[in-house]
Formats: C-alpha cells, structure tokens, sequence
C-alpha cells in the first residue's frame, strides 16, 4: 500500500498541476466521487503522470477533457460563449443572454420556413440552362457582326489576312541564331573564327544611335513635304509672274494697276484703323516718292513718246488729249498733300486728302500695304473704265448675234422662245382663272365646239404628217390660231394687260412663223393660209387697238391648247354627253383642267412623232464633189445640174406601221440581231435601268489611265498560291481573344436549380 | 531670230534593256475610241467563249486505297500532306506534289469513320468502327520500329466521327454522345447528350473554338458549348443532315449537307431560318467543305458529283464530275483555296482546281492583268443573255441532266398545286410558304 500511498500523492500533486496547466475555458467536472470504478480510473491516470513524467507525452492528457466539453448535460452547447456554467445560473428563470440569441435565431429561422422547395424537374432545368448558354454564346458572337459586315462589303480582300510582322533584325541577330550546316559554311566559319572577326559587335555604334534618334522618319518625310510644297508654290508664282509679265496688253495692265491700286487702298485704311503709326509711315514714304517723282522727267511730255505725240497734236485730237492727260497727271503725283498731319481725323476726310504717288512706287508698296493715289476716282477715270468693260463685252456680242442670225437654228431658237413666253402667260392665266373661277360653266359651253372644230384640224394635219412627212411645228400653231380667231368674243375676258411689251414682240414672232410656213410648205392647209390673211386684215382694219387684240389670241391659243387633251380622250362619246355633265363634273373637270393647265400635250406629241417619222427616214445620199470639173473654192457652190447629177434619192422606205394612227409612235428602229445580245429585263439587285447601265459604262484599259484601269479590275479576293490561310482570329481584327483556354473553362457540374433560381434565370434570358 | 526646234527626250522612248516593252504614247481622248461598250462587249464575249475553253479543273487521281475512301482531312501546317481514311480500316497519307502515297497503315478494323489532325500538324487522330480512337504520329516510323499509335482508348461504343480543337489539346467524337476529350486522359471529360440518337458529326467551330456543332440521325443539328458542357440549341430540317461545316471566316454561320438534295447555311443564332438554301444536287448530299476564304463552299453528292457554291447564291457556279467517280462521300478544299479534294466510293480521291480555268503556276504581271481584266468583264456583262448562257453551260452525265429535268418539273408541278390551293381556297387561310421556311420543321431550346 505503500507504493499506492506514495502513488496516490503523486497523483494529487499531478492533478494540481494538470488544473493549473489547463486553460480556464475548460469546464472541470469537480464531483469525483470515491468507488471502484474511480480507482480504476485512478489507476489508469496515475499510470498516464507517471508515463508522462519525462514530458514529451504531456500534451496527451489535454485531450482528455475533450469529451466533457462536448457533453454538456443541459444539451445546449454553450460554445463559445467562454463562459462557465454555474449552478446559480441555472436556478434563476432562463433569460436572454448572449450565448441563448445564437440558438434562437436559428430555431426562428427554422420555424419561418415552411417546406423547402422541390428541385425543378432534370429536363426543364437542362432547359434554362441550354438557353442562358444560348443567350451567352450568341451574345459572344455577336461581337463578329462588324467584322463580318465589313468583310462581305470589302472592295478587296487580301488573304492570309494575317501578314507576318516584317521586321528588320539586324545582321548580328541574324548570324548569331545561324549554324553553319555545309562543310563550305563551316570552313568560313572557322576561317573567320582563326582571324578574330568581332563576333559579338555592339549592333551599333553611337555615331549611328545618334542618326537614328536624331530625326524620325515620320518628320522627315513631313519636313520633306513641306519644302517640296515651298518649291512648288514658289516657282507657281514665278511662273504665274512671268506669264502676267509677257502680256502685251495695254488694257489688261491698266486694269490690273487700278485693281492693285485698289486693293492697296484698302489695305490702307485697315491699317490707319489697325496701326496709326505703321500708316503714318506709309504716308511718309508716300511723299518721299512725290520728291522722286518731281526730281524725275517721268510724266513731263519730254520723252520720246511724248515729243512724237506732240508732232501729231497738231492734227489728231487724241493725241492731244493723252498729252494733256499725262500732265495733269503730274500735276496730281507732285500735289503735295495738304494736311498729312491730320489722320487721326477722319476717313472721309483722309480719302480727300491723299497724297498722290506715281506709278513707280504703287508698283512697289503694293505689297507692304502702301497707299495708292491712283484710288482717286475722278470722272476721267471712271469713263476710261466704262470704256474698257465695254471693249471687253464686245467681243462676246457679235458672236451671240451671229449665232442667232444663222438660218438654221433661227427657227428653234424662236420657237423655243415662244415655248418660254408660252410658260410665263400660263402662269398668269392661271392667276387670272383664279379670279374668274365663276364663270368656267359659261365658258365650258362656248368652248366645246372650238375645240371639236380644233380637233378635226389637228386630225387633218396627223393625216398630212402621216402622208407627206412634210410640216413643220410652225403650222400647228398657224392652224391654231386661226381656230382661235374664230372666237374673238371670248377673249376679251381674259384680263392680261399686265405684260404688254413681251407679247408683243413674241406675237410679231408669231407672224413670222406663220409667214415662214407658209413660204416653206406649199401644201398648208387652207383653212390656216386663210386663217393668217383674215387675221393681217383684221389686224389692219382694227389699227390702234390690233396689238391688244392679238395679245389675246395668243393668249387663248394657249389656252386651247391646253383644253384640247380631253376632248381628244372622249372621241368616240358623243357631244351630248357632255352638255349632260352635272356640275361637280364640271368641277372636277375645271380642276383637272386647272393642274394641267398649259401641257400641251398633243403638240409634243405631234412634234415628236414628227421628229421620229424624219429620224426613220432613208437619207439622200449626195455624191457631189466641190471643184470637180469646175471651178472651186469660197463662195463658189457646185451646180444645180451636178447636184441634182450626183445625188442619189434614197428609195422610199416600206410605210410606216403608225401611218393611218395619228396618236401613236411605233418605234421600227428596233434590231432583232442586236436584241439577241441585249438584257431584256433588269437583272436583280439594280431598281432601275440607270444604275445598270452605270455599271456597263466603266470601261477598261483602252479609255482608263493604268491606274485608273489597275483599280476597276481589281479582283475581289486575293490569295497566294502556297499560304494556307488560318480562320479569322480575334487577333486580327483587333479583338482580345479569352486569356483562358476553353479546356480550363468547362464546367463539369451544372448546379441544381430550384424555381426561384429558374424565374431569376428566364428574366435573364428575357433581357 | 529664235528659231523652235523639235527636240524628244530620249529618255521618253528609249528602252533601258531590251528586255523593256516598247513604250507606246496613248491618247486617251474619248472620240478617238469610240464604240466603248460594244467594244468591250465584244472582249467579254471572248472572255467568256475561252473561260470554257480552259476549263480544265481535273489535275490528279491518287489511287491506291482498296476500298472505299470514307474520309479525309488536310495538315493544318503543310498543304502538301492528306490524309484519307477508306472503308477497310486504312490510313493512307498522301503527298501532292508527287501525287503519291507516302505512308499506308492498318488503324482500324472496319471503316475508319473519321479522320481528323492536330492542330499543330504533328499527329492525327482516327476513329473506326472497332470502337477505337488512335492517335497516331505524322512523321513515319523509323526503320525498324512497328507502326503503332501513339495512344489508344478503346471506348464502349462506336465512335462515327473526330473533330480536333482549334488550338488546344482537345478533341470531340460523337457516336452516341458528344464526348470532348483530354488528349492527356483516356476518359471524356465532358459527355453532352441531347435525346438518344447515333450522331453522325461533330465539328468544332473555328473562330469562337469552344462551339460545336453536330447532327445527328434524328433529322436535327444540335449546337454544343465546350465551356459550359451544355448543348444550346436544335434545329429539326426535313431529313438527315449529314454533315455539317462552319465558315472558317464568319463565326456564327455554318452549312449543313442534307440528304433532301439540299444543303442549308444557317446563322447560329437565327436557326428558324436558314440563311439560304443551296440546291443544284440531284441526291443526297453527302460532305461539305468551307473554302478558308469563306466566300464558297464545296459539296459532295451520292449523285457522283461535287458542286462549288457561293455562300451567298442558291445556285451552284461549277459543278466537276467524271466518267469514273462514283459516289462522292468526302470532300475537302485545300488550305491555300487553290485546289479541292474529293474521296468517292470507286476508291480514288481525286484533286481538282477549285477554279476550273485558272492557270496554275506564276503568272507575269501582264498575265494577272489580263486575267483580272477578263474576269470583271465577265462580272460586268453577266447577265447580257449570250454570255450568261456561255459561261453557264456545262456538260452533265445524262443521269444528272435527266434528274434535273425531272426535279424541275417536279417542283413546278408542286408550285402549282400550292397555287391552286390558295386560289381556290378562303384567301389568307393557306399562305405560301418560303423556300428557306419550308425545310425546317422546328427549332427546339
């Protein structure tokens, strides 16, 4: 027992100890009660202090308590909370401490669920998931839409797309990453190698480092260009000077002076208004040049051209005139300027006042905004300018005169004119037809029959188109008129005094036209030939009033012409149809006729059916031979007989298809050969002919410069025989591709998705 | 007196060597070449009349597999190297410029489904039907050493096709599932399944790498993401597509071949209209293959002949056949867009100019000039009716030109009964149907 007493010591000692090693958090079971079973376990710890005694076990024993921290006999843990459980603690009522919020909270939250929610079904879930990857990959792909627009639209594309870096290693780069692989090479090498050749040279020696950073090559090709546009502008003015130099013309110098003197002028006064004191000097030298010119003879009539100008004064006025001019031109150079002082005035006083300088020194300080004298506008100067533009404008005349007088054109031009005068009095009409908007119902019915009776000319005269080919616009309007005149009653409704002298004048054309027609075409219609000679009487019985007269015919021809189109649509219903029209009809009618006031439909037509009937006809063919066989040259013309010898009639074509239909053109020029090679529809991508025959028109190396021609046939992909094109790259068209590889991206495990996650995900996939 | 001389620079007509051309002085005043578009009218007649004459696109027939060649792929890293896979399990490697066979190997029993390289052009990898994927090298054994594979994974089912990853160590196979693979591990790491049916494709997309494309038996394509291991979309056509291809240039568009004659370009994020519908073949379309340009495509057809086709156009611009080719089932354009290849059941894989009449070899620069010249006036005068019909006119075996005929009349037949339906029926109650519409049946999230 002995052993056990000295044992048990031991233990006790070790126990105190162990309380004291342990830390304070630990919860000590103090109740130790005596019986077997504790012996036992007295016996087992006594074994472990001893065993642990040469201290390397003692961390073991620690453990020990363990167990009595998890099992707490209140089965609350109370972890955490550092505290110990005393038994006073658990006799009061149990209230909120801190260690019991923790538990609580989460028995709330426990409480407030209700019923976890089901997972979704597997396949609506691989669903969501499907589509938010759509949306997500196509959202990734929609960054190539540019790219692949500009692409398909590209003029050109060059591939590889992707050109290799051309970059310039220097020559050591190069020789250090090079073995030498034939035996030839490496007998160089060791040859080179015996002789000490600088292997690692420095790739450049300063003197070259400092070229190089000297100057980029950007600024100088910019410095470069800047001169080369410094030349170029200079010797454009030299050039320039040089040309104006080498003009002979009196006129054109004279009027660059007053141009120049001009300008300087101006330059002048913006100067006193800018710098008072840079002006100031300028009037300084201003007077100098006045003592220069005093000092000089210029301008004394003692020069030659003066003294043989003074021979001729006798007899020629101007001579004496440009004498006189010349001096009083001195005397406006050497009058010295009265108040020099005083600019700070006033302009309007200062243009008074200024100096006068002669031409010697305008020409130099033009440029250095120096006064000129030669501002001055006196009368006499402004006359000689009147003479000048009016020598400039004279050339230009005659030519407009002769262009009108050759006989050829006469006929369009006037007509054209008239077309004009036609244009303008519609306008007015129109006007006129507003204000007299009440009466068309009036009007209507005494027009209709004019306009039948005008439509059986107008067929007439179709026929006479048809048969003969040989009328002439000029007709049409002869035949109208005398449908016109007709009707003079109408007319004086018709208020257009307003522009009087212009209709006047083309009335008088008319008659011309009319005369013309008649000279020209035997074969007029009567009704008009009479038409025209009733008028000249009227107009010579009527006298005073005629001109106003006729400027109303003319006026109705316009109009009839414009009411003709209708009538000629309802050909074949009869007249009483339209004396039955109601009168919104009517109105209608008015309106229609109101918008298309003006159109002379049927004349275009004429005329153009006209033009096509000559267009289609076989050509004589005139073989003769000027000075063949009698004598030639200006003026002369072969004769009559030889002409009519040598010309060869062009037989008579087969008839026209349109011959017997007066209101339709039927085009024969067609060519059933060439129609063979001709696009017969417009093929798809073109809306209208237009665009494809713009396209047809670039033509190629014959009519195109090499570069020109290089551009137009530029083909529009390019590739190399022998490089393998890659697929487009993010790279190359300047995206950044993923860092990650696409291998470290996937994603093994889709997670579960409860409802809540699905709605989230659909609205998503919604935006 | 001054008296004006005439007096030429030499150097304005001159020739430095005698090598130069004459210098000729043109005016280019207008009235002095008059007749400007009958002229060249004239010239693209020509154009024309010898762009048919030249029309030679024939070049080689590499002969020398037993059986039927069933696939084929092109070595990303040298265009002289092909590969074809027949149908009794052999490899063959081919070099053309000698336009020989410079390696033969055993890799499969039974057919080789499907070839496919690396995108570092250092091994490829072949599938066949004895469940097997190899990965073989590209260079040949040394002498002495086996012809053996680099690694072999031997799977549960048969695989029906082999798409290598763009950049990456990845590869996808397809059989009864899209499997993308490791090249380092011997399981899939990732399998994506969308319905059961045998696919009968997979092909990566180029651009965007981690997309994938498939088609499968079931009628549908399906679209595949890598990254997110998840299929995005399908698409229902009318039949079977056979094979699918991606535009090497557009990222979101790919073709399919199907076996309604038809092949159909579709927008990857538009599948419920095809972009166009290309039809021209008179049977089942069998492979497809993008130009690296992206501008046209190749096809090949059980009607024993390949056609090239705009992306763009509906209608074919050339089609090649020969008295000999057979069956057409594999199809490739060269990596340079210069030539294209053709395996076809007669056991011959056949090279040929992608442009028929283009003259191979260095052009002079007066050669490319005239050729470009020629080539813009054909464009400029297409649709004039002579030219049109000229370089439009191809000789058909008369199979072909029978079926055309009889597909014609077929489909007008067709069109008029829709005609008569709508006439004849309450108006707006049956609408016709687009071309592009018609074919698919229905696009499944």
């Amino acid at each position: 027992m002995n052993a056990n007493q000295a044992a048990e010591s031991l233990l006790a000692s070790n126990q105190q100890k162990e309380l004291e090693d342990l830390p304070k958090d630990y919860p000590l079971s103090t109740s130790e009660d005596e019986g077997d079973k504790d012996e036992e376990r007295k016996h087992q710890k006594l074994l472990e202090s001893i065993s642990s005694l040469n201290g390397k076990d003692r961390q073991k024993l620690a453990d020990r308590s363990e167990a009595s921290l998890k099992v707490s006999e209140f089965s609350v843990s109370s972890e955490g909370s550092g505290e110990k459980l005393v038994l006073s603690d658990l006799l009061e009522p149990v209230k909120t401490s801190s260690s019991l919020a923790a538990v609580k909270k989460q028995l709330n939250r426990v409480k407030s669920k209700k019923t976890v929610e089901l997972p979704l079904h597997r396949e609506e879930i691989e669903r969501i998931h499907r589509e938010v990857a759509f949306n997500k990959s196509s959202q990734i792909l929609s960054k190539w839409d540019p790219v692949v627009l500009k692409n398909r639209q590209a003029e050109q594309l060059v591939f590889p797309l992707s050109k290799p870096q051309s970059a310039f290693a220097p020559i050591e780069h190069v020789v250090n990453g090079w073995k030498a692989g034939t035996p030839l090479e490496q007998e160089i090498f060791n040859l080179l190698h015996k002789n000490k050749q600088p292997v690692t040279d420095p790739l450049l020696t300063p003197v070259e480092k400092a070229s190089l950073k000297a100057m980029s090559l950007e600024e100088v090709k910019m410095r470069r260009a800047e001169l080369q546009r410094a030349r170029a502008l200079q010797s454009y003015y030299e050039a320039r000077a040089r040309r104006e130099k080498r003009i002979k013309s009196k006129k054109y110098h004279r009027i660059l002076k007053k141009g120049k003197a001009k300008q300087a002028l101006k330059d002048f006064e913006k100067l006193q208004k800018v710098n008072p004191a840079a002006a100031l000097e300028e009037l300084e030298k201003l007077d100098k040049a006045r003592m220069m010119e005093r000092m000089s003879l210029k301008h004394q009539n003692s020069g030659k051209w003066a003294k043989s100008k003074a021979i001729m004064a006798k007899y020629d006025l101007e001579a004496r005139q440009a004498m006189q001019e010349q001096l009083a031109r001195n005397k406006e150079l050497t009058q010295k300027v009265a108040a020099s002082e005083s600019e700070e005035e006033g302009e309007g006083q200062e243009e008074e006042e200024e100096p006068l300088v002669p031409d010697l020194v305008n020409e130099v300080q033009i440029k250095a905004n120096g006064l000129n004298p030669w501002m001055f506008r006196n009368h006499f100067i402004d006359a000689k300018e009147a003479e000048v533009q009016k020598d400039l404008e004279d050339p230009a005349e005659p030519e407009a005169q002769e262009t009108s007088e050759s006989e050829e054109e006469k006929a369009v031009v006037e007509e054209e004119t008239l077309l004009k005068e036609f244009e303008e009095r519609r306008s007015l009409r129109q006007k006129s037809e507003l204000n007299h908007m009440a009466e068309p119902v009036h009007r209507r019915v005494t027009k209709d029959p004019s306009s039948q009776e005008v439509l059986s000319d107008l067929r007439a005269l179709c026929q006479k188109l048809s048969t003969e080919n040989h009328q002439s616009g000029k007709q049409e309007l002869s035949s109208a008129r005398t449908a016109q005149r007709e009707e003079p009653a109408r007319e004086e409704e018709e208020p257009m005094l307003l522009q009087r002298p212009e209709r006047a004048r083309t009335l008088d054309e008319l008659e011309e036209l009319g005369r013309e027609g008649c000279v020209e075409n035997e074969e007029l219609p009567r009704t008009a030939v009479e038409g025209l000679q009733l008028e000249k009487n009227l107009s010579n019985h009527i006298g005073a009033p005629k001109e106003k007269k006729r400027k109303e015919q003319m006026i109705d021809l316009q109009n009839l012409l414009t009411t003709k189109s209708p009538s000629v649509k309802s050909l074949a219903v009869p007249t009483t149809v339209q004396e039955l029209e109601d009168e919104e009809e009517r109105d209608q009618r008015q309106i229609i006729k109101e918008a298309f006031a003006g159109d002379d439909v049927i004349r275009d037509f004429l005329k153009e059916k006209r033009e096509a009937v000559e267009a289609s006809k076989p050509k004589d063919l005139d073989l003769t031979l000027p000075g063949w066989g009698e004598w030639g040259g200006i003026g002369l013309k072969p004769s009559a007989k030889k002409r009519r010898r040598f010309l060869i009639k062009a037989p008579e074509g087969p008839p026209r298809k349109d011959k017997n239909l007066p209101n339709v053109i039927i085009n024969e020029k067609r060519n059933t050969h060439a129609a063979a090679h001709q696009v017969q529809v417009l093929p798809h991508p073109f809306t209208h002919h237009q665009q494809f025959e713009r396209t047809i028109q670039t033509p190629g190396s014959t009519w195109n410069t090499q570069r020109a021609f290089q551009k137009l046939t530029m083909p529009k992909v390019v590739t190399k025989p022998g490089h393998i094109i890659k697929p487009i790259k993010a790279e190359d068209v300047g995206y950044r591709s993923s860092s990650r590889s696409d291998l470290s991206v996937i994603q093994r495990n889709p997670k579960r998705l409860s409802i809540r996650h699905k709605k989230h995900l659909e609205n998503n996939c919604v935006d | 007196m001054k008296v004006k001389m005439l007096s030429r620079n030499p150097d304005h007509y001159v020739r430095e060597t005698k090598l130069d051309l004459q210098r000729v002085p043109r005016n280019y005043d207008p009235t002095l070449h008059p007749f400007e578009v009958p002229r060249e009218y004239i010239r693209a007649l020509n154009a024309a009349k010898l762009e048919r004459v030249f029309a030679k696109p024939f070049l080689a027939s590499l002969d020398g597999h037993r059986d039927g060649v069933n696939c084929l792929a092109k070595n990303p890293k040298s265009l002289a190297t092909v590969l074809s896979g027949a149908c009794d399990g052999e490899v063959k490697i081919w070099n053309l410029t000698k336009r020989k066979c410079i390696r033969t190997i055993q890799a499969h029993e039974g057919f080789v489904r499907g070839i496919c390289t690396r995108f570092c052009g250092t091994s490829f990898f072949t599938v066949g039907d004895d469940k097997t994927v190899k990965q073989w090298k590209m260079d040949g054994p040394s002498c002495g050493e086996e012809e053996e594979p680099l690694h072999t994974i031997l799977g549960k089912t048969v695989y029906t096709g082999i798409d290598h990853h763009w950049r990456e160590a990845v590869f996808a196979t397809c059989g009864q599932q899209v499997d993308i693979w490791d090249e380092q591990r011997t399981s899939p790491i990732c399998s994506m399944t969308w319905g059961f049916d045998s696919i009968s494709s997979v092909k990566f997309n180029p651009i965007e790498t981690f997309l994938l494309g498939s088609c499968a038996s079931d009628r549908n394509i399906v679209l595949y993401d890598m990254r997110q291991a998840t299929p995005l979309k399908k698409v229902i056509l009318d039949m079977r597509t056979n094979t699918i291809c991606w535009n090497p240039m557009e990222a979101f568009i790919f073709t399919a071949a199907n076996e309604d004659y038809n092949l159909y370009t579709f927008d990857m994020r538009a599948l419920d209209t095809p972009v166009m519908v290309h039809m021209d073949h008179v049977s089942a379309v069998l492979d497809v293959d993008y130009s690296p340009t992206g501008r046209e495509f190749v096809s090949a057809s059980f009607d024993k002949s390949i056609r090239i086709f705009p992306v763009d156009k509906s209608r074919s611009r050339e089609v090649y056949h020969t008295k000999r080719m057979q069956h057409v089932i594999c199809v490739k354009w060269t990596a340079d867009s210069k030539y294209i290849m053709c395996g076809s059941d007669e056991m011959n894989i056949r090279l040929w100019k992608a442009n028929a009449s283009e003259k191979l070899g260095v052009l002079t620069s007066r050669e490319r000039a005239a050729t470009d010249y020629n080539q813009k006036l054909k464009e400029k005068f297409q649709h004039h009716p002579y030219i049109k019909r000229i370089s439009r006119h191809r000789h058909l075996p008369k199979s072909i030109y029978s079926q055309i005929q009889e597909q014609r009349i077929m489909k007008e037949a067709r069109r008029r009964k829709e005609l008569n339906r709508i006439k004849h029926s309450k108006p707006g109650s049956v609408q016709m149907v687009s071309e592009k519409k018609k074919h698919v049946v229905a696009v499944v999230k």
